[in-house]
């Protein structure tokens, strides 16, 4: 295989502030009409002088083709994966996003859709949100989507409200303290909980690399209010047991949450009702296709069983006698969690995606995924330093959570410096979320979208990078070469007499010149 | 699913027969099914989903699609005056040019490196705004100003180690249920009355209820029903003088014209950036800034991600990365400030753009538009018989309240009559406000002619007589 002489554009452009020139324009503003101004004067008199801005702001003079020139080379400066083999951002799922979903969210009737506009206007809009919670409804077995949560974690932090909520109802909110995660389930798993006054109770792996089920079984008690996990966690294995955790949670009167942020190994294969869950939720810019944009908007498109329907945020979508309508009046809503509906956009491709490929190829799409991915653990244990912790022998689902630990006992080069290097084939590879349970670790997902022979591409560089780091570490150390910038002088983001998270604070901290 | 006919989408190259079963040779098992030998037969899901059949090629998904989508009619296609939380403004081309570029679209977490330009393009975002709020320190976008709010108290909390804010009770009330349930737990939210004749807020219950047990108060300016709260500096004093902390929460498209917050006295601002280049999108286009000095108290109490600029190796090279990263739950999980995540960068970058053509005159000169645009407006609707507006002796920005209740009609029934008319009028209020029943609120921006408002005000006419 061989790998091509790529090179990132490196334009050297400038901080936008410094592109700045007095008096030029972007875009004018259209003038106000004269009988307006007769009517009302100048506008600003009717503010008291306190409110008024004495000094404009700050902000730089560009003409309008500088401003696109900039950000078009900006955009060049990113390696969006519409440009490269995306596999090496495990647990992003970072799949082909179709252009025709854009271009649908595109449109005016969409785009230009106030959320307060009377119901009868919007039909369109809410039918494709019931749908879509319906299509949620048949791959997941549970019984109402809400499409609120703007993302995973906020996703979380729903789930998290409702068990506080459902545990409030009963009257057990005050006793019941404590949420249960496990170390290989995504921070936000912890965090969210924590955010709402949990203590959180991690369980770490077994030997296995599968959650201690004998540890949790001791952890769980009356102060138990629920549990936050996901399955296959970011190692990829898949928890055959994961009926028996719910179970056990149940039974200490807890509720299950399941993270499926990540489904696309499973869709259609297994789902969150079997495995014993009374909530879950799909992020729709991972399993549904809708794009990442470089972090949001998204969408965490909640799930719950029936007995916690009235929990869900408000308002849901009914359907009564053939019109669409908002529903506000649940019994036991935790409220809101974002403003409006959550991102139509991001729904709307999602419904696009599934109208799509339908069941089949839904569960095609996880079945390629689940292919892609064990072809590439084949290949992967193969190269020389890496290594796929926990699980020998057995298959995994959409994604492996490598090391590089061999590599830099050997050699010295670290997951860091490899991922610097691929950045010289024009590809990522993301390490692991903290903390490093596995030493020098490194993910990928290759999900469905890629073909074979980029994938086998993307490998190459892996080995290419591998005889490197045995030959001539101190090439894979000076890596960056062929990207945009070199090696990052990290002792400017912790110091905060250094830090500058502005460029006001750049120029009040360090002067003009770099 | 026995169909025999191999399935090839065109999202999916390796559905190809061939393809697959070379695969399957190199891993060295014999069918797919085989790895999923870790999900025992009690979890499978072997039932048939009742999903519609697929619309496999393009035009027919697309024909479908916008059939459903034609049963909408947009703001494109009626004169609306809706604001709210979302608010319609002129969205630049280069703005669109931008956020759907292939790169920024579909770029999500790279390293700074190969991403340089997703880190460089929210690094300049950060300082753009940090020039319009005249704050040291911006954030990466969260999902919306109700978040970006609810947060803020939660780090006047962490800032101050107490335990309970007050809240202005003219708050946007999808701002205060989203506050109260992400406060829910640890922090209590308490109101503040406002004034029934100015809406601003009255200072004799904020100065009865801030005690030392009161972290922060927060409060909105533009206020969500449209008015200017006028007291800042006198409610920022009673904060101060009990170590507590202000809040406020600002509509970034006024500032090219309205004092920002901490000029007032603000010590922590916040707001919603959908009007800064980004479509309606039916609610979808919300993105929350957070807006503070750079004191290392306030910085390392940012739940969100912190972009900043540092030298490289290469001599006169810009770099951009993480700023404290150690304080966020991708650092160390519920250890962390709140948690971050995927939010909303995306309109982030666009709302950097829309600074940067705007530029220090042409935000002046909107604010100042919309200034005009909307006095007029209140005014043509004032002449009305039986109809108040504003209903605050305030100033306001692009929105106001109309009280009709005094026309013996309900704003359900002005709406309704209004929408014949191919007009979306003003939100009801009475729902979320009871003392408002009879109550609009009504957003006049740089979108709207005088022709349109003119057009407003005649059709408002016939409704109330």
């Amino acid at each position: 295989m061989k790998l091509r002489a790529f090179h990132q554009a490196k334009w050297d452009e400038e901080v936008i502030f410094e592109l700045s020139e007095k008096g030029e324009r972007g875009i004018l503003v259209p003038p106000v009409e004269k009988g307006i101004e007769d009517e009302v004067g100048d506008g600003i008199s009717a503010l008291p002088v306190s409110l008024r801005r004495q000094a404009p702001p700050a902000l730089p003079e560009i003409s309008q083709m500088r401003v696109l020139k900039h950000y078009l080379r900006l955009s060049q400066h990113t390696l969006g994966a519409d440009l490269n083999v995306d596999i090496g951002q495990g647990t992003c799922t970072v799949k082909y996003n179709p252009k025709i979903n854009d271009i649908l969210a595109a449109s005016p009737k969409a785009a230009e859709l106030h959320p307060l506009q009377d119901e009868s206007t919007v039909q369109g809009a809410l039918e494709i949100m019931y749908r879509t919670d319906l299509f949620l409804r048949e791959l997941s077995g549970l019984d109402r989507f809400s499409f609120q949560p703007a993302s995973g974690s906020a996703a979380i932090l729903a789930m998290a409200s409702i068990i506080q909520a459902w545990h409030e109802s009963r009257g057990e909110g005050a006793s019941r303290d404590e949420v249960m995660t496990t170390i290989f389930s995504h921070p936000s798993d912890a965090a969210a909980a924590a955010v709402k006054g949990y203590k959180v109770v991690t369980i770490h792996q077994t030997e296995d690399g599968l959650p201690d089920i004998e540890a949790l079984k001791r952890a769980v008690s009356e102060r138990t209010a629920g549990l936050l996990i996901t399955n296959p966690e970011d190692t990829g294995i898949f928890n055959p047991q994961i009926d028996e955790i719910t179970g056990i949670v149940n039974a200490a009167g807890g509720l299950c949450g399941y993270d499926q942020a990540n489904a696309n190994g499973i869709l259609g294969v297994t789902r969150a009702r079997e495995a014993g869950f009374d909530m879950c939720f799909f992020n729709l810019h991972k399993t549904f296709g809708t794009p990442h944009g470089c972090g949001g908007p998204a969408c965490g498109a909640l799930g719950v069983s029936r007995s916690l329907s009235e929990f869900l945020p408000v308002p849901v979508v009914d359907l009564q006698g053939g019109t669409y309508t908002l529903r506000s009046d649940l019994k036991n809503t935790i409220g809101k969690v974002r403003s409006f509906y959550g991102v139509f956009p991001a729904i709307l491709r999602a419904y696009a995606w599934i109208m799509s490929l339908g069941e089949r190829g839904l569960r095609e799409a996880a079945n390629v995924a689940v292919l892609n991915n064990n072809y590439i653990l084949e290949k992967v244990k193969k190269i020389r330093g890496a290594s796929a912790p926990f699980a020998p022998g057995r298959h995994r689902i959409e994604q492996v959570r490598y090391s590089w630990e061999k590599m830099t006992k050997e050699t010295g080069v670290t997951t860091e410096d490899v991922a610097l290097r691929m950045a010289d084939f024009g590809f990522h590879l993301w390490s692991s979320h903290h903390p490093f349970i596995v030493p020098e670790p490194f993910t990928i997902e290759p999900t469905e979208s890629y073909s074979k022979a980029e994938i086998d591409e993307y490998l190459a560089a892996l080995n290419k990078i591998s005889g490197e780091a045995y030959e001539d570490p101190a090439k894979v150390k000076g890596a960056p070469y062929r990207s945009v910038v070199h090696r990052i002088d990290q002792a400017w983001f912790d110091d905060p007499a250094k830090w500058a998270i502005t460029w006001r604070s750049y120029l009040k901290k360090h002067g003009k010149s770099v | 699913m026995s169909d025999d006919k191999p399935f090839i989408h065109p999202y999916i190259p390796n559905s190809l027969p061939e393809v697959k079963e070379q695969m399957l040779k190199e891993i060295g098992v014999r069918s797919l099914d085989e790895l999923y030998a870790d999900i025992p037969e009690r979890l499978r899901f072997r039932g048939r989903m009742d999903l519609p059949e697929p619309l496999t090629s393009e035009a027919a998904l697309k024909r479908h699609v916008e059939t459903i989508l034609g049963r909408n009619r947009s703001c494109a296609e009626a004169l609306s005056f809706l604001g709210g939380g979302c608010w319609p403004h002129y969205v630049p081309a280069v703005c669109d040019e931008i956020n759907r570029r292939s790169e920024f679209l579909t770029a999500y977490a790279g390293e700074p490196y190969e991403d340089h330009g997703r880190f460089q393009a929210l690094f300049e975002y950060e300082s753009l705004m940090a020039e319009l709020v005249d704050m040291d320190v911006v954030n990466v976008p969260t999902f919306d100003w109700c978040q970006a709010a609810s947060t803020s108290v939660r780090m006047a909390g962490r800032i101050t180690k107490r335990a309970e804010a007050l809240v202005v009770d003219t708050i946007g009330p999808d701002r205060l249920r989203v506050m109260e349930n992400y406060c829910r737990g640890v922090m209590s939210l308490a109101p503040v009355r406002h004034d029934p004749v100015t809406g601003g807020m009255d200072l004799e219950d904020l100065a009865a209820k801030f005690t030392d047990n009161t972290a922060a108060v927060y409060f909105e300016n533009p206020s969500y029903l449209g008015f200017l709260e006028t007291q800042g500096q006198r409610i920022a004093g009673i904060a101060h003088a009990r170590g507590g902390l202000c809040v406020v929460g600002v509509d970034p498209i006024s500032l090219g014209i309205l004092a920002p917050p901490g000029h007032y006295g603000a010590d922590i601002v916040c707001g919603d950036i959908q009007p800064l280049g980004i479509h309606m999108n039916f609610g979808g286009g919300q993105g929350g800034f957070i807006a503070t000095r750079d004191e290392q108290r306030f910085v390392m109490e940012y739940p969100s991600r912190l972009f900043g600029i540092a030298k490289t190796a290469v001599e006169g090279e810009w770099g951009f990365g993480d700023v404290a990263y150690d304080r966020t739950s991708f650092g160390v999980r519920e250890q962390g400030k709140e948690f971050v995540g995927t939010a909303a960068a995306l309109w982030g970058i666009t709302a950097g753009v829309y600074l940067a053509l705007m530029g220090p005159q042409g935000m002046r000169e909107l604010g100042q538009h919309i200034l005009q645009k909307s006095q007029y407006a209140a005014k043509a609707i004032a002449r009305l018989p039986g109809v108040k507006a504003p209903r605050f002796q305030s100033p306001h920005f692009k929105e106001f309240v109309v009280d009709f209740s005094a026309t013996g009609k309900t704003a359900v029934d002005i709406n309704r009559a209004l929408l014949g008319r191919g007009i979306f009028g003003g939100k009801d209020l009475g729902p979320d406000f009871p003392g408002l029943a009879g109550c609009a609120l009504y957003c006049v921006t740089e979108v709207h002619t005088k022709a349109d408002i003119d057009a407003l005000a005649a059709a408002l006419g016939e409704v109330v007589r």
